[in-house]
């Protein structure tokens, strides 16, 4: 296993070249760029044998891996913010074709105002599209991710694509000590593709993408909905056997086991931080820290957005009195996202917690230990709204 | 029923869902004989899109993808660089088959884009001149004094005030080998064009003028008459570009060609041009403009671009 200390944008760009796509389509965007300049440079090197599309647009990355994919080969494509807003027609079509197509998603702000700072507004936004979600703490994360969402996709009873989401900047960039498979290792693990869906064969000639009528619409969408509820089952399959058969090298920088989440000092906590991503990290170092002073505090870190992991969100928590989600995106004109689904979540629960929204980092504003405290303490007092912005 | 020297083979099956005399459907059966078994279909949304794919039945005995109604270029691009990567690139034709409203409009950028990178398949677009899916509202490719569902012809207005867009040349400046225009009325010579924009490498373009009855409000049995007055009237002449030499084929004399009175007089989207009033003013601008793109395809020809 080769160890580095690597940007996390260019760990993807090394899990990419791992995985081998036969197309690579992108577009550049901050805070992408750096994943696809970096697979760029193996291509023309020769280290990676893809065919890579530079394409005049995220709309035609997202329809180019569209088309390659049902020609019958895997692909990669990344893009950030505006470039997801403008994939978002495709994404649809992409996940109703049930076409395996895998992206990283460099999470940035939305305009307007232009922001090329980390948010979730973007992915959060595009989260009923159809796709698989995961949400990376860490660069190793981000790596073992990205290996992973192409074993889920391209499962027979998944056939559904899936992004990773990074923080924009504040992982995208950040460098970090990664463990790397050899390719040989790689190779077993995620064989060569095999697609199990429909394919452009002038041999088997079929029609891709057709029109659905009234009477056949709901039926297909039904299908659909069907295999991402239930891939949750195979995502847990392959998360298991990726950390069996890749053990932690560097402690600390991925869970031991990895699942749809991953539960941080719960087991005695009355408190619980929920969030996503890398925020994480330092919500860990604050916990630990509160451990200190015997304040029991934990984290629940959701990994698997989408599908949304209803049972593994309400039994890590059921003892928890108080919930603190902290989010870096809105929804404006009602109550954030996360919050509104954990409270949904337990509606039927006998002990119900008390659960508390924040909006925090909007456009690259730094949450740091002082606002963690902060919204920690108003918890802990009683103190607030039940939904705040800290700014 | 066989076209005279065209294969019989059929690989796009009767039993669709177009209406009668539809020029699109007729294309359609000239491009995928051209095309022929080893090919694969890319169609935006459109007319033939929904009248030839209603789940689960299918018109399509080659295989065909539907996306969306503006990335048909995209998808092309991909299936184009995953054929190469599996090797099998120089065994398969990938044939885009897009209306106007797909190509001169909402298209146009992500087209533009894979002619740029030089993706080796075929665009061909089914050019009936306006947004007919969704019920006859003007495009890019609409002509002058049309009058469609966007751009009615009123009081104020004679119908569409803009010129057609010329797409054909804008696409032979991106650079490709071969691009052509073509008509069903001379199927042939469509035939002929759609077999030479597929055998030369890199993105190719044919432009076939296809007859929408419906839309353009003439009896069925009249599509092919119409194509062929467009021709004869030079509303709509047949040339090609290869390797950027013109080529004008027909009609190549700016002074015998048919009044475009003639072409005009048999649609009703121009029937304002002549009741209650006569817009000859209308009438006489069109005739100029004609003659003037024969005279400068014809210099084309003689001088290049």
């Amino acid at each position: 296993m080769k160890k580095d200390v690597i940007e996390a944008s260019h760990a993807i760009a090394e899990a990419v070249k791992l995985v081998k796509p036969g197309v690579v389509a992108a577009y550049p965007i901050t805070p992408q760029t750096h994943i696809v300049e970096r697979i760029s440079e193996f291509v023309a090197n020769g280290e990676l044998k893809s065919e890579y599309i530079r394409v005049e647009s995220e709309f035609s990355a997202i329809s180019a891996c569209l088309g390659a994919s049902a020609t019958g080969v895997r692909t990669y494509t990344s893009t950030s913010a505006q470039g997801l807003a403008l994939m978002f027609e495709i994404l649809y079509i992409v996940a109703g074709m049930r076409l395996p197509v895998c992206m990283t998603v460099a999470n940035r702000a939305m305009s307007a105002p232009i922001n090329i700072w980390n948010d979730h507004q973007d992915s959060i936004g595009v989260r009923d599209c159809g796709w698989i979600q995961f949400y990376a703490e860490t660069a190793q994360e981000a790596f073992d991710l990205t290996i992973m969402q192409y074993k889920i996709s391209e499962d027979k009873r998944v056939l559904t694509p899936s992004m990773v989401c990074i923080d924009g900047f504040t992982l995208s960039h950040l460098y970090e000590p990664v463990a790397m498979p050899s390719e040989e290792e790689i190779d077993a693990f995620l064989p060569e593709y095999t697609p199990y869906h429909a394919v452009l064969d002038p041999e088997e000639p079929l029609t891709l993408g057709p029109i659905g009528f009234p009477s056949h619409y709901m039926e297909l969408k039904k299908t659909q909905v069907d295999a991402i509820d239930n891939s949750i089952n195979v995502i847990k399959e392959v998360f298991h056997e990726f950390s069996k058969k890749f053990k932690v090298e560097i402690p600390g920088n991925r869970p031991e086991n990895y699942d749809v989440i991953e539960s941080y000092k719960l087991d005695d906590a009355e408190i619980a931080f929920v969030a996503l991503g890398s925020i994480c990290g330092t919500i860990k170092e604050f916990v630990d820290d509160l451990r200190k002073s015997d304040e029991k505090v934990g984290l629940l870190k959701v990994i698997c957005y989408r599908p949304f992991p209803m049972e593994d969100i309400l039994n890590s928590l059921k003892n928890i009195e108080k919930i603190i989600v902290l989010e870096k995106t809105v929804s404006p004109g009602a109550e954030p996202p996360l919050y509104t689904e954990l409270r949904s979540l337990f509606y039927e629960a006998l002990e119900k917690p008390e659960i508390r929204g924040f909006i925090v980092g909007l456009g690259g504003k730094d949450v740091n230990f002082e606002k963690i405290k902060k919204i920690y303490d108003m918890v802990k007092k009683g103190k607030g709204k039940k939904v705040e912005w800290v700014f | 029923m066989a076209i005279l020297g065209l294969p019989e083979e059929e690989f796009f099956s009767y039993g669709h869902r177009a209406c009668a005399g539809c020029g699109a459907a007729i294309a359609i059966r000239l491009i995928t004989k051209a095309a022929g078994k080893n090919s694969i279909i890319v169609e935006p949304t459109g007319c033939m899109e929904v009248t030839s794919t209603p789940y689960p039945e299918t018109s399509w005995k080659v295989p065909w993808i539907h996306g969306a109604f503006e990335n048909s270029a995209a998808i092309a691009s991909g299936i184009s660089e995953a054929l190469k990567y599996l090797g099998k690139a120089d065994k398969i034709n990938i044939v885009v088959i897009a209306g106007d409203g797909a190509s001169y409009d909402i298209g146009f950028g992500h087209l533009s884009g894979a002619f740029e990178r030089g993706h080796n398949f075929t665009y061909i677009c089914y050019d009936n001149e306006a947004y007919m899916n969704t019920g006859i509202q003007r495009s890019g490719s609409t002509p002058y004094a049309a009058s469609t569902t966007t751009s009615p012809a009123g009081k104020m207005s004679i119908g569409k005030a803009e010129w057609k867009k010329d797409i054909t040349h804008i696409l032979a400046a991106h650079g490709s080998r071969y691009v052509a225009t073509a008509s069903i009325a001379y199927p042939n010579d469509a035939f002929r064009k759609i077999k030479k924009a597929i055998e030369t490498k890199g993105p190719t373009f044919v432009n076939l003028f296809a007859t929408c009855p419906t839309g353009w409000r003439v009896p069925s049995e009249k599509s092919i008459e119409v194509a062929r007055l467009a021709v004869e009237t030079g509303v709509f002449p047949l040339y090609e570009i290869e390797n950027g030499k013109h080529k004008l084929n027909r009609p190549r004399d700016p002074d015998k060609l048919k009044p475009i009175e003639e072409y005009l007089k048999i649609q009703g989207r121009f029937k304002h041009l002549f009741k209650p009033k006569k817009r000859t003013d209308v009438i006489e601008e069109m005739q100029k403009r004609v003659k003037e793109n024969i005279e400068m395809l014809l210099r084309y020809e003689k001088y290049g671009l």
